[in-house]
């Protein structure tokens, strides 16, 4: 922000392209050391996942080794729970999208006194703090006898994005004019006869956008899978992390760091896919916009 | 909120127009189903075992008994409470309002005068610490600021002392990891809203020889209001949830100097076993974050009548 003021005196005086490019040197800079900040963290994640004796400490390899990747890569460390993250994030994902279609169905095309009071309410749903539901979510489970069942582990993480899917899918549902429909409906087709056929291709990037999102977040839920699922066999990647620290406080480094570089990559690349098929703040502007 | 007009289809049996009306509601049933079992069940639940003994193990887990306000007595003479209270005011002040929220806005307004590859560069390393798994993320964090980790190892070629981070300053390290993680969300919220403004206008303001500090101060960020005030309130919410971060990096020690809310009713619930004690601080956290909510969807409403 400091290089702000100069840049726009030599815009005035100078010719634009000339003084803009003088003025982009220090944002440029600023920002590059912002970067570097931000990505320092991470180095760490890198370069010990490389080095068979890897510690605490950031180096780089004495040599460049693979063993780390090849020791976490069997089925019981890597594989079934990458497959249990699988089924729960998109089970939550699927759950989500049939019930945010349906609710915003007729939240988009509707008139009705319920509309308003629901989105109210349900925006507001957005806002409770999950981490405290947790608590009671617990304790609701055990009465229900639900402990570490995966359907309703599924149900609850996707009831805890349901408010902000609904609220994306009516935002994308409100985008497809509805003039489309009229035609069908004057030859007798149903409302949800409607959406099938018309509404919802139409907004399949939309519907894309809210599958990912939700898919996203669910694969990196720690916390509700850690309280509600117990048995070994059904924990996702995010709690399986902690078998790398081992009985008698030794830790292996270098293999957590390469499992955790194999359990992020499959997010990294569904974010690459939205943020290049809609722009970055796409997925954003439809959370947002009223 | 725009209200697409009605057109009624042509029905060939004509159902009565209140049930008709109602009918057409029909698909929001499972939505509704899943919230009120999912998340309002607990919500009421949790201010109904706040009132009981419930346990983790033993005989108050199978039938818990009625307390009263036992445990909100218990939560206003326990002396972790005032202390939990500060701390948590302490992080979402510092990491979220101050830290995410200014340092966002910088790197937003910054974007907009670099170079383009710089600004896409930099906005990619900014969004992978958001993108991570946030265990992966605690993880990462937890590695920089131990006392071997990259942070001290750059302290001390720098020749500066290397405490130990996580110990010492166990809220500095969570903050400072808090703002790592979550910028990336105000960065994104703000570059959508600066191109939003309209260019004759800082122009204008160009012309009539305003420096770059007054266009900001006094044209850009009155003009971006609604995206900050909406801004705040979110990773106010979002903050004030934040517990895998703190659980992984500290654990809320040492000796409780780390502890907010959310960890405060992990540990009263899940390691001393006292459910009743902990849903008691989990109410209160839900109110807190109610109140919250209930002002960002005011703020909402406002804005567009």
């Amino acid at each position: 922000m400091t290089t702000a003021a100069p840049a726009s005196r030599r815009e005035l005086y100078v010719g634009p392209s000339r003084g803009q490019r003088r003025a982009r040197l220090p944002a440029d800079a600023a920002l590059l050391l912002i970067g570097a900040c931000f990505l320092l963290p991470l180095l760490w994640l890198v370069f010990a996942s490389l080095d068979p004796e890897a510690g605490h400490e950031t180096r780089v390899p004495g040599e460049v080794s693979l063993d780390n990747f090849a020791a976490v890569m069997t089925p019981g460390l890597l594989f079934q729970p990458l497959w249990n993250s699988m089924v729960l994030s998109a089970g939550t994902a699927a759950v989500n999208l049939v019930a945010a279609v349906l609710a915003a169905y007729p939240l988009s095309r509707y008139r009705s006194r319920f509309n308003r009071p629901f989105l109210y309410a349900v925006l507001f749903g957005t806002c409770l703090p999950v981490t405290a539901i947790m608590v009671p979510v617990y304790g609701l489970f055990v009465q229900l006898e639900l402990l570490d069942s995966m359907p309703a582990t599924i149900f609850f993480m996707a009831t805890t994005t349901l408010p902000m899917a609904i609220w994306m899918t009516k935002n994308f549902m409100d985008a497809v004019p509805v003039s489309l429909e009229e035609a069908a409906w004057v030859d007798g087709a149903s409302g949800l006869a409607a959406l099938r056929t018309i509404v919802l291709p139409l907004m399949r990037q939309g519907l894309g956008v809210v599958f990912i999102f939700v898919f996203i977040q669910a694969w990196g839920n720690f916390f509700v899978p850690f309280v509600l699922l117990l048995s070994e066999a059904r924990q996702p990647a995010a709690v399986s992390i902690f078998s790398f620290f081992g009985q008698h406080g030794a830790v292996a480094y270098g293999q957590l760091a390469a499992f955790s570089i194999l359990y992020s990559v499959p997010v990294l690349a569904l974010y690459v896919i939205v943020a290049r098929g809609a722009g970055s703040s796409f997925a954003l502007t439809g959370a947002m916009k009223g | 909120m725009p209200v697409l007009p009605l057109m009624r289809p042509l029905p060939t049996w004509r159902m009565p127009a209140g049930l008709r009306r109602r009918a057409r509601l029909l698909p929001v049933v499972p939505a509704v189903l899943l919230l009120l079992v999912f998340l309002a069940g607990p919500v009421l639940w949790a201010f109904q075992a706040s009132f009981t003994n419930a346990a983790l193990t033993g005989r108050n887990a199978r039938s818990p008994g009625w307390v009263g306000l036992d445990n909100y007595q218990r939560l206003l003479t326990d002396p972790v409470l005032p202390l939990s209270l500060g701390l948590t005011v302490l992080f979402v002040g510092g990491s979220a309002i101050l830290g995410q929220n200014l340092l966002g806005l910088t790197i937003a307004v910054l974007m907009r005068q670099a170079r383009k590859p710089v600004a896409a560069v930099v906005g990619t390393a900014v969004v992978a610490a958001w993108v991570l798994p946030e265990i992966v993320a605690a993880f990462a964090a937890y590695a920089y600021f131990s006392r071997d980790g990259t942070l001290n190892q750059l302290l001390g070629g720098l020749g500066f002392g290397q405490p130990d981070w996580l110990y010492s300053f166990p809220m500095a390290a969570i903050m400072l990891a808090n703002v790592w993680r979550g910028t990336a969300f105000s960065m994104l919220v703000y570059r959508a809203a600066l191109n939003d403004v309209p260019a004759d206008v800082t122009e204008a303001a160009l012309m009539d020889g305003a420096t770059g500090w007054q266009r900001l101060a006094f044209i850009t960020l009155p003009m971006i209001r609604g995206s900050i005030a909406t801004n705040l309130m979110l990773i106010t919410l979002q903050t004030l949830a934040v517990f895998t971060l703190i659980w992984v990096m500290t654990a809320g020690g040492p000796a409780n100097s780390s502890t907010t809310l959310p960890v405060l009713a992990y540990v009263e619930a899940f390691k001393f076993g006292d459910i009743g004690y902990g849903t008691a601080v989990a109410s209160l956290l839900i109110l807190i974050g109610a109140v919250f909510g209930a002002a960002y969807v005011r703020l909402l409403r406002e804005g567009k009548p």
